[in-house]
């Protein structure tokens, strides 16, 4: 007999999470042209995991993304987003001065793109891996989410 | 207030329904105890919030209320609710009395500098003459970039969005450092479920296991 009562929650949540997941990507490279960026699509992402944790089971979730992923994830946002600014210092402009990552004159905008492209990728892996974190955090104390809690 | 008669009814209609919303929201989420409720309301409360947000024109704010306050913020809740208890201890009602106070205090201060607030979309009000038109007017010629509040926050206030993800880069290492990793109470879980196999530890199996011995 099956006891799992869940089924439909399952067989919804797994249509859903791949759903959720593009519809952040479509947010964070939209970001130029419509309302989102980064720190919206971080926190989709975040979400359509914790969704997969809170439907199958944090140990689920472990595997699938492992905490020491997202906090590396985290660090390395903050990384990508700083070594933007570095870059342009390199360039020989100010630190995150796209202008000069391509040593454009004003009126060209490749290295404004560029440049906005990058640090919104910094703050999506920041923001998603910091929430994910976070959310390890505080759900990895209980072992198992159990049937009365909900 | 003329705009009222002149075909922006509907939208103070709007305003008008949302807010009645978001007040009896507030008020449930007050006078609740179960936390799983609250939660959830609390969640719907962001959720109208969001609504609003579209309705006065702040599409992104609205976006990210959507995001984080009814998306992020419910499931850490819930995640924090596990390691609690399911409701909440009445109080005296002498305890009571205190943040009452405080909350009308607020209020009473919030509604006194409404009246000293420019209308919704007012062309000269501060938020818009100043560096706010200025944006308008150039941000399109240096940066190229259509929705006007990506290079605000990008190009022109590039450090301040830096600060905001090291903010958010430091709020998850502290609360991984308060609470520690996470992983610590589910490794020897994991590492057992590894080594059985993809076995499931439901009721059935557990009680199939047990018959033989």
């Amino acid at each position: 007999m099956n006891t799992d009562h869940h089924v439909i929650l399952r067989v919804i949540a797994k249509m859903l999470i791949p759903v959720i997941t593009m519809f952040a990507f479509y947010v964070q490279f939209h970001g130029d042209f419509g309302p989102g960026g980064g720190f919206q699509a971080g926190v989709i992402i975040a979400v359509a995991v914790i969704l997969y944790a809170l439907v199958f089971g944090v140990p689920a979730a472990m595997r699938a993304v492992p905490p020491v992923f997202t906090r590396s994830l985290a660090a390395v946002g903050v990384m990508i987003y700083a070594g933007v600014g570095f870059w342009a210092l390199l360039q020989g402009g100010h630190y995150l001065e796209y202008q000069a990552l391509f040593h454009e004159p004003p009126g060209e905008h490749h290295g404004q793109h560029i440049g906005i492209l990058g640090i919104e990728l910094g703050v999506l892996c920041g923001v998603s891996g910091a929430m994910l974190t976070i959310f390890y955090a505080f759900a990895g104390r209980v072992a198992e989410i159990r049937d009365e809690d909900w | 207030m003329h705009s009222m008669f002149n075909g922006d009814f509907g939208v103070v209609l709007v305003n008008i329904f949302l807010l009645a919303i978001l007040f009896a929201t507030a008020v449930a989420i007050a006078r609740m105890r179960s936390l799983f409720a609250i939660v959830m309301l609390s969640g719907i409360y962001s959720l109208v919030s969001a609504a609003w947000y579209v309705a006065v024109d702040a599409v992104d704010v609205a976006f990210t209320e959507a995001a984080v306050g009814a998306g992020m913020s419910t499931v850490v809740l819930l995640g924090a609710m596990l390691l609690t208890s399911r409701t909440a201890k009445p109080e005296k009602l002498a305890f009571r009395l205190g943040p009452l106070l405080v909350c009308l205090a607020t209020g009473a201060a919030l509604i006194y500098a409404t009246v000293d607030l420019p209308a919704l979309g007012d062309a000269s009000s501060p938020a818009n003459a100043g560096v706010g038109l200025t944006y308008l007017q150039v941000a399109w010629f240096e940066t190229g970039i259509p929705n006007v509040v990506t290079p605000v926050l990008g190009s022109y206030r590039g450090f301040d969005t830096l600060g905001e993800t090291c903010v958010v880069f430091t709020a998850g290492l502290a609360v991984a450092l308060l609470l520690g990793f996470g992983e610590r109470s589910l490794a020897e879980r994991i590492r057992n479920e590894g080594r059985s196999g993809e076995r499931r530890t439901n009721k059935v199996s557990a009680a199939s296991d047990e018959d033989p011995a």
